[in-house]
């Protein structure tokens, strides 16, 4: 707990009115996906407890649920993933056409997948209320929906951005970087959704 | 011993030359993105909501007063006490420990200009008016009466606009707690000056650290149950609706998932001042400094791990509570540390008995009383015996009231000096602290009997073999209600008018004291310098703290030298 004394005091004091200091944006977007992390966990335990404690889950008379299309969905959603790491290369090496490309691909990608899920909701035999399996289920993929959608729009944005002469440069592209972590973790959370709400 | 101040330079040196012009006063009603700022603007919203909740803690005690439901009556009082406890909760203890102290100490005593992120820091404060407002509201329109706990079914049947109210309030609040918790994380693990290891942080510090991680963690746990909740409220769905196929004891376990942890936020960044203000006043190094540090985080992992303490009565199976049961008795251990390592601190020190530190003194004892019943509570079997009574009611204010609200009077008045730039009058923050301390300890004394005896809380109207003992509580309550008065009149009076303070009234040896009070907008005279470990009281020669004090002169002077040609 000592601190450290005189030698050091006399780096003498340059008033910086607006110290500039490292950027520690990425870091605060991880520490908010931790909380959005706790949120999904949060919601995924209250299935759990549902479905583990029920005597047959999902609960009797519940429709089968198709998997072609969201198997499908998923697909392009990983895949997704792939794309939009490719958009980070991209910038890291000064290519701005690139990263538009990319991104632009992922946003297809990611509005495929909306499109996809709301018309798996328009032909499923359950609704919202039907059972304790309907509601989990609308309730998980929904909020995980709205977290697609949100992603979708921060891509936009970035892309939008990107026609900016030189808004992104290979040093400086934090709304690249967050938006793709942002959608890994979308991704990563829908894997999780899948495998509990499909194949368990 | 630190004498600072007394520094034949510092003596001789015009005050005036050596700060820069305060800041106008309007810039409290701005978006500002200052942490001192938005500092100060928490404290003060969090306790205009704090005499609002004490209003709502007043009526409740009226009301109790006889045992008949004769002056609020049945319908009031359930929408009363459960404001009373929510506005206390989320938007009192939290936002004033968190985001009021928190955001004005921490980038001052880590030698930082500001938090990582100013502007989503102006954001978590700005959600915490709305919340207030939507709450507040709900008085007018319709009370949530649910308890702040909340439990379906009584919720999804207790009115749903007072409870929808209520949720969309906490739900804003939560939010304005994680944009904070991504805020403190991210400032104390990146933002420390130079040469500062986490280790030389003052306590303070680790405290919100480990306040920062619980909320990070648990927040959101408590949004996904909320917004659950709001489902079966409002769309229909059976989450928590036994009639539906759902499980209330799955909200239960969302809920305490978050409001367990919750007391340890409550308690955590008090836990941190309080070993910030004792050395102080006791003019003696910290005792353990390492093992009250470390206890934080183990007192953040272990407070994870006990949230179903607060159901041994609903159908736990035996497993769980010993589990549990267990798990709870362990923070004693990691809790134990801080509170012998703090009398250790004041064993043999050269005590100022000053109001910051009378608060301090109340808060280790009153906290200690609350920490045994607190283990009274964590046995399963006496738990049964005493759930939802008023034991349980004694015991969470000895620790919220005697913990942490004595804890935040005691920052307040250890503080104020460098938040205004002046002294609070020592004779009425000690008239103060005598009438909360007897107010709080004839209030909240009889409750564990009431408890013991049998008194259910949350009614209106009880047994007449009650009457004598509630009758004692709420004159206590009322002496509570008046010892406000000489505080706030204090507080504004000084404000405006107080003795001016100077750069270290208390010859304290955190950064927060090398600097101007108020401090500057980037809140430190060129590069700040740590010269001293954070609680070397009486380790240095005076010969050191003259040669440091001369050094500290001399790096102000040239810094304002510079900074001269564009402040004017």
């Amino acid at each position: 707990m000592q601190g450290s004394l005189a030698s050091e005091m006399l780096m003498v004091g340059h008033s910086q009115a607006h110290a500039e200091h490292p950027d520690h944006r990425v870091f605060g977007i991880l520490m908010f996906l931790v909380a959005e992390g706790c949120l999904f966990l949060g919601l995924f335990m209250a299935y759990l407890a549902y479905s583990l404690t029920a005597p047959i889950w999902p609960p009797e008379g519940t429709p089968e649920r198709e998997l072609l299309l969201p198997g499908i969905n998923t697909v392009i959603l990983l895949s997704s993933s792939f794309v939009i790491h490719k958009a980070g290369s991209a910038i890291k090496a000064d290519d701005v056409k690139g990263l538009r490309l990319w991104f632009a691909l992922t946003a297809l990608m990611g509005a495929i997948f909306l499109a996809g899920q709301l018309y798996e909701y328009s032909n499923l035999e359950f609704g919202l209320t039907t059972n304790l399996f309907a509601s989990t289920f609308y309730v998980l993929t929904g909020f995980h929906g709205l977290h697609v959608l949100a992603g979708l729009l921060f891509i936009l944005a970035v892309l939008w951005r990107s026609f900016k002469p030189g808004h992104y440069s290979a040093q400086h592209h934090f709304g690249v970087e967050a938006a793709e972590i942002y959608w890994h973790f979308v991704d990563g959370v829908w894997v999780v959704l899948f495998i509990l709400l499909y194949l368990l | 011993m630190t004498q600072l101040q007394d520094h034949p330079r510092l003596a001789v040196a015009p005050k005036v030359e050596l700060e820069l012009p305060a800041e106008p006063w309007w810039r409290f009603f701005t978006f500002s993105t200052d942490h001192k700022v938005i500092g100060i603007q928490y404290l003060v919203t969090t306790f205009f909501f704090y005499l609002v909740g004490g209003a709502l803690a007043t009526a409740v005690r009226a009301e109790l007063a006889t045992p008949e439901a004769d002056f609020l009556g049945f319908e009031r009082y359930n929408g009363a006490f459960t404001l009373h406890a929510t506005i206390m909760i989320f938007l009192w203890i939290v936002p004033a420990l968190t985001g009021g102290f928190g955001n004005y100490l921490v980038p001052l005593m880590i030698g930082a200009r500001d938090m990582a992120f100013p502007k989503l820091n102006a954001v978590a404060f700005w959600l915490v008016p709305p919340s207030g407002i939507l709450l507040l509201a709900s008085l007018f329109i319709e009370a949530p009466a649910a308890g702040w706990t909340s439990y379906p079914p009584l919720s999804l049947i207790s009115g749903k606009v007072g409870e929808e109210l209520w949720i969309l309030s906490i739900l804003l609040a939560g939010t304005s707690s994680i944009l904070a918790a991504v805020n403190f994380i991210t400032t104390i693990l990146k933002m420390r000056m130079p040469g500062m290891k986490m280790e030389d942080m003052p306590l303070f510090c680790w405290a919100m650290l480990a306040a920062s991680v619980l909320t990070l963690i648990a927040t959101p746990v408590l949004a996904g149950a909320l917004i659950l909740l709001s489902f079966d409220l409002l769309a229909g769905t059976a989450f928590f609706n036994p009639s539906g196929g759902g499980d209330p004891v799955v909200y239960q376990h969302m809920f305490w998932f978050y409001s367990h942890p919750a007391v340890y936020i409550m308690i955590l960044p008090v836990f941190g001042m309080i070993s910030e203000i004792l050395p102080v006043h006791a003019r003696k190094p910290i005792f353990a400094y390492k093992a009250i540090a470390y206890s934080s985080l183990a007192i953040c992992f272990l407070g994870l791990i006990v949230w179903a303490h607060h159901m041994f009565t609903s159908g736990t199976p035996d497993w769980m509570r010993v589990f549990f049961m267990i798990a709870t008795m362990a923070i004693a251990v990691p809790t134990g540390i801080k509170v012998f390592s703090w009398l250790a601190t004041l064993w043999g020190g050269k005590i100022h008995f000053r109001s910051a530190m009378l608060f301090g003194l109340g808060f280790v004892s009153m906290f200690v009383i609350g920490g045994l019943s607190g283990i009274i509570l964590a046995s399963v079997p006496l738990d049964i015996h005493v759930h939802d009574t008023y034991f349980v009611v004694a015991h969470l204010h000895y620790v919220l009231f005697g913990g942490s609200v004595f804890g935040i009077y005691a920052g307040i008045y250890h503080w104020f000096p460098k938040m205004t730039g002046r002294m609070l009058n020592e004779f009425w923050g000690r008239v103060h602290f005598v009438l909360t301390f007897v107010g709080f300890n004839i209030c909240f004394l009889p409750m564990h009997k009431l408890g013991l005896m049998g008194m259910p809380r949350r009614v209106a109207q009880y047994d007449p073999q009650f009457a004598d003992l509630n009758w004692i509580s709420s004159v206590g309550a009322f002496m509570l209600a008046l010892s406000t008065l000489p505080f706030l009149v204090n507080a504004i009076y000084s404000w405006v008018a107080g003795p001016k303070a100077g750069d270290n009234p208390w010859q304290a040896l955190t950064l927060e004291w090398t600097t101007s009070s108020p401090p500057p907008h980037h809140n430190f005279y060129g590069d700040p310098i740590l010269l001293t470990g954070p609680y070397d009281y009486g380790l240095h020669s005076k010969e050191t703290l003259d040669y440091f004090a001369a050094q500290l002169q001399t790096l102000r002077e040239l810094a304002l030298a510079e900074a001269e040609p564009t402040s004017s």
